[in-house]
């Protein structure tokens, strides 16, 4: 399970926190101080993972880190899962990330906190991970920057805004069609079901 | 991408003096760039305390829109993010949630997510939301609900929630069904009992036709095996046929990253399956299949690749062993360690560390790497490799491994580091205390741990400290000294009389010499003066006081002093002589003699043994290199152990860094043909590293040797070893074919014989070219030598050449067998082994195949230190060296040769024999 996504600058700054398990604010505050400290220290050509420092719950919890130009992205995660998986799982979010911004800078994290927060909920819930493939995390939110465009031009008659969202339909990528008759099959397990 | 954050941040003071990025709230925009114009910390807290007051009054105005409300909450999140609290906010996020459009909602349930935790009381005024907006016809408003509750939902609600979850199972959206899977396993993991009733749901949804949903469902199916694997048996194979068909390329497209299919979720799979097969040999017999094919696609050199193929690893050392999934994970392994990449490193460090109970011999065969990362300039490396040589100590390597320890303690800064180390080092010093050892290392612990010692530690310290009777015998002697300033202690008396019947000796003998001391309060007083301690103390260490004793006892005859080692030497010359003369290949006289012309013959076949002739001299030349003695521990729990032991605990055969892109035998083979040279040419540095190697690995997987300065005792003890082995008389019998070219020794020994291919080792010998090879059990000491005389290669001209590819004879081949496998090859002549399991015994077939278009005129086979084919002094056994045409093998074994020769009723074959011998000694 992750337990943290945290994104700070070279100078420690917080950019985007979002914690999936429970800590009060101000020990939030010392994990990311604490995160900063031991990711800031080391250098680009050392290995990406880290042990997890006391906060954030000991051996069995690593941190896992790319450094960006000026900004760290920090998954803290459990032994549940794979390290090499989550280093990619970062930068398929950073490249998401990069679609949706176009050219994603520091600035638009901080300016855009709130849509970062909806796109990585397209890619993970609750900890876990949800879609890591990119397109259909894009469609998700190309649709819902859609709903929100056709929100501010109805903005003056909020009723007709939701009616109109809710004839709106969300993309269907054609992944989705038809698979269960060309290819994932799961035999022997009818009489379970 | 990079690039262009690093210009943005640089535009970013300018920008922020200009236009906020469209799109932007201004008020959200005015707060950011403000607090970034801030130089201090002071500043900030003033700024933000003065922002979230007026945002406290906007907020509470019975006039805020819903639309500002959505903004102010925005804004709220960011100065929680900067570690502010706005709980004034909270319960309007729970308002907005409630009553604002889509829009406005998405934005309050994110405040909401980000604001509360699962118990926070204000939680239960979303329930009705949540409740509300699942039951919505609006995607969008199922989505943000579904979201929500696997983010934060009250346990004690579930009920409430969990049918309406359970109904999107069946919606026609799989982004809905996806997410209503995740929810439920929000579900299982806060309460599982709750949602035990649905495990059918489980399952369809494991079925789903969108990928996506079933591996969404894979997350409940993980956590649920792994508190109970044995409930979920039956669903193994769904789970290996998925990994099959994902592995085989079965998805759409749409699922690669980087060409590899699905990745993630491959990675998901292989540990439910660790979970499924670990312990259960019937459960992991349906896993082998896959594994062995994920191990063989993950071919593209691509960072999510190697996470595919450590799972595999870790999958094949957890589950039930298979040695050939081993030796793939094992290469898997090696290629990891070795890896540039220090990520991949890392990772290869680590799978070290988790198969190093199961298969030690990997260590060793990377202990070179191994020995340079512990100088890695990576502390986090440097700390994974002290964790991986934790793991492998024992008596002999502790000291050098607490040293290392002892050595990072003192660099590292980082107190969950120190803390952890610290515990490691104390528990190491504890499960083996030498006493002196014990407490200086305690000491330097205590000295840079200080405060973060764990408090346990200081007392298991003193507690054993009080239990050790060494310190007991310090305390005696202490009292003893003590006794000389105050001679009429009732309490030395109380002393003497309860310990002078202790157990321990060393106690015993201290309080000995106190009473016989106690008696003679004068004595005691010279012995022991007051306040002498400071005074120098001249010591003879030459003993000149013995001289005139051990001049009396020489005149009476006594031996004169040998020091230890020139006893050994001595001992050692005097078997050296016993067999420096190499056997030629005379027949003894005392052979009975047997007419060659009716049939029988004594045959020309000499195998000599390898405590005799040439090997012999080999062997002595080994000594220099090789120390092998009770290193060789070939078979392990697992089977066969991966060989290369005897070079691990010796610290001038090291293999070379295996980086270096050449085989371990070659190498070897190198620094045999140019003899001491390349010894010479290896750099102090490596030396050193070697020794540090020797030091670390001693005692790996093998019996316990130490090789530290004893380097004499042990060879010694192996000279020894190998003659005693030859004489050993044990019973077994052994057949033999002979087919021209191919030669097939076999053994119906009870135990199974394995042949994996073992990488060549051995020294050269005297300038022939010579490829090595170890074999089976079968041959525990038994080096396999191509030995080509000088004379052939010369005749050897620029023929083609064409690999001849062996077959076994189809005598063999009709049985089960494993696939021939090279043992080792030189220009000429290669050596191919085989299995061959039939009805009750157990072959193992030695291939010999001429690679060179000459004919080769004989073979020799030379068995050198036959210690596993144990053959008794004199003996028959019955063989067959045609198929189809038994005889009898008689074998003598002298002095170190062993003599063969064979009876037979087919004279064809004793002619062929004949012939084949006569050459043999016309070639000598």
């Amino acid at each position: 399970m992750i337990k943290a996504i945290l994104v700070f600058n070279n100078h420690g700054k917080p950019r985007f926190i979002r914690f999936y398990q429970h800590f009060p604010e101000d020990m939030q505050q010392q994990i990311i101080r604490e995160t900063f400290h031991l990711v800031s220290k080391r250098d680009d050509n050392v290995c990406n993972f880290l042990e997890g420092g006391s906060l954030i719950g000991g051996s069995d919890y690593k941190l896992i880190y790319r450094h960006y130009a000026t900004l760290y992205f920090v998954f803290c995660v459990d032994s549940s899962e794979s390290e090499l998986g989550i280093l990619d799982l970062i930068q398929v979010f950073v490249e998401t990330l990069d679609k949706c911004f176009e050219n994603v800078c520091e600035l638009d994290l901080i300016f855009n906190v709130d849509k970062v927060h909806y796109i990585l909920h397209e890619m993970v819930m609750g900890g876990m991970v949800l879609e890591t493939n990119m397109n259909e995390v894009v469609a998700q939110v190309e649709a819902q920057n859609k709903l929100e465009k056709s929100e501010s031009g109805f903005s003056a008659a909020p009723a007709r805004a939701v009616s109109a969202v809710k004839s709106m339909n969300l993309p269907e990528l054609p992944r989705n069609i038809n698979i269960g008759d060309l290819n994932i099959k799961v035999p022997n397990l009818s009489h379970l079901v | 991408m990079s690039e262009i954050v690093e210009r943005t941040l640089s535009a970013l003071p300018g920008l922020l003096l200009q236009e906020p990025p469209p799109g932007v709230s201004s008020k959200l925009g005015s707060l950011i760039r403000n607090i970034t114009a801030l130089s201090s910390r002071q500043e900030e807290e003033k700024l933000i305390q003065q922002e979230l007051a007026s945002l406290k009054t906007t907020v509470s105005s019975p006039n805020t829109t819903l639309r500002q409300m959505k903004e102010c909450m925005v804004r709220l999140i960011y100065c929680e993010m900067l570690g502010y609290e706005a709980s004034f906010g909270y319960i309007h996020a729970i308002k907005l949630a409630q009553q604002g459009n889509l829009l406005e909602k998405r934005v309050g349930y994110l405040a909401v997510s980000l604001f509360l935790h699962e118990n926070h009381e204000l939680l239960l005024l979303l329930v009705n939301t949540v409740l509300k907006d699942l039951q919505s016809t609006n995607l969008v408003e199922v989505c943000m609900a579904l979201t929500v509750v696997s983010q934060i939902f009250p346990r004690e609600m579930i009920p409430a929630a969990l049918p309406l979850i359970e109904d999107k199972l069946q919606h026609s959206k799989e982004i809905v069904r996806r997410k209503a899977v995740l929810a439920l396993y929000k579900f299982y993991v806060i309460a599982p009992t709750q949602v035990q009733h649905i495990q059918e749901k489980f399952r369809k949804a494991l079925c789903d036709r969108d990928v996506g949903v079933m591996a969404a469902s894979l997350h409940i199916y993980l956590q649920a095996i792994k508190d109970n694997p044995s409930g979920y048996k039956d669903l193994t194979g769904s789970f290996v046929t998925i990994l099959k068909q994902v592995v085989g390329g079965k998805l759409p497209v749409d699922f690669n990253y980087h060409s590899v299919p699905a990745p993630w979720l491959q990675i998901q799979l292989l540990r439910i399956l660790r979970l499924l097969g670990k312990g259960d040999p019937s459960t992991s017999e349906i896993i082998y299949d896959v594994l062995d094919e994920s191990l063989r696609r993950a071919e593209i050199n691509h960072n999510i690749t190697y996470a595919i193929l450590f799972e595999c690893v870790q999958t094949i050392y957890t589950i039930y062993p298979k040695s050939d999934l081993f030796e793939k994970a094992a290469k898997c392994i090696g290629k990891f360690v070795l890896s540039p990449k220090i990520n991949l490193k890392y990772l290869g460090l680590k799978a070290l560390t988790y198969v190093i109970q199961q298969d030690p011999n990997l260590a060793l065969q990377h202990q070179m790497t191994i020995i340079e990362c512990l100088d890695h300039p990576d502390p986090i490396i440097k700390r994974e490799t002290l964790e991986l040589l934790y793991r492998i100590t024992n008596e002999q390597n502790v000291t050098v491994i607490v040293q290392k320890m002892l050595e990072y303690l003192k660099e590292s800064k980082d107190e969950y580091a120190i803390i952890t180390l610290v515990g490691k080092i104390a528990d190491l010093a504890e499960k083996y205390p030498f006493i002196n050892w014990f407490v200086e290392t305690m000491n330097i612990v205590f000295s840079i741990g200080g405060d973060m010692v764990h408090p346990d530690i200081p007392n298991n310290f003193l507690r054993l400290l009080a239990e050790g009777n060494e310190l007991c015998a310090w305390i005696m002697a202490a009292i003893t000294k003590l006794a000389a300033v105050n001679p009429h202690s009732s309490l030395v008396d109380r002393l003497i009389q309860e310990f002078s019947t202790c157990l321990d000796t060393g106690i015993r003998q201290q309080v000995w010499e106190l009473k016989a001391l106690w008696k003679d309060a004068q004595l005691l007083q010279r012995l022991f003066p007051l306040n002498s301690s400071c005074e120098d103390l001249s010591v003879d260490a030459s003993l000149s006081f013995l001289d005139g004793f051990v001049a009396e006892a020489l005149s009476k005859g006594a031996a004169p002093y040998k020091p230890q080692h020139q006893r050994q030497e001595e001992k050692l010359s005097r078997e050296k002589a016993l067999n420096l003369e190499p056997y030629g290949l005379c027949f003894s006289p005392s052979l009975p003699s047997v007419g060659l012309t009716d049939g029988h013959s004594p045959s020309g076949i000499s195998v000599v043994s390898g405590a005799s002739g040439n090997s012999a001299e080999t062997a002595q030349k080994e000594e220099n290199r090789l120390k092998m003695d009770g290193i060789r521990k070939v078979w392990g729990k697992e089977g066969y152990l991966l060989k290369k032991e005897s070079k691990s605990s010796n610290p001038e055969s090291i293999s070379p860094p295996l980086e270096s892109g050449i085989s371990l035998g070659e190498d070897e083979e190198q620094a045999g043909a140019s003899g001491e040279q390349s010894l010479e040419l290896v750099s102090e540095e490596d030396q050193e590293k070697k020794q540090l190697a020797s030091s670390l690995f001693v005692g790996l997987g093998s019996n316990a040797v130490s090789l530290m300065g004893k380097t004499d005792q042990t060879t010694h003890k192996f000279k020894r070893k190998s003659k005693m082995g030859s004489k050993a008389t044990e019973k077994s019998s052994l057949n033999t074919f002979v087919d021209q070219n191919h030669i097939t020794q076999t053994s119906n020994e009870g135990h199974s014989i394995d042949t994996r291919p073992f990488p060549a080792q051995g020294p050269g010998s005297f300038g022939e070219q010579t490829v090595d090879a170890k074999v089976s059990p079968l041959f525990a000491n038994t080096n396999l030598d191509i030995v080509q005389a000088n004379k052939t290669s010369l005749t050897f001209h620029e023929a083609p050449k064409t690999q001849h590819v062996p077959s076994l004879l189809p005598e063999l081949a009709q049985y089960a067998h494993t696939e021939l496998t090279e043992l080792a090859s030189s220009d000429n002549l290669s050596i191919y082994s085989s299995k061959v399991w039939k009805d009750d015994n157990v072959l193992l077939a030695l291939v010999f195949v001429n690679q060179n278009p000459l004919a080769i005129k004989s073979i020799t086979v030379k068995m050198e230190d036959s210690d596993s084919i144990t053959v008794s002094d004199e003996g028959i056994v019955a063989c067959q060296l045609l198929p189809s045409a038994p005889s009898l093998l008689h074998c003598h074994l002298q002095e170190g040769m062993l003599l063969l020769w064979i009876r037979s009723s087919s004279s064809a074959l004793s002619d062929c024999l004949l012939c084949q011998c006569q050459k043999a000694l016309e070639d000598h």
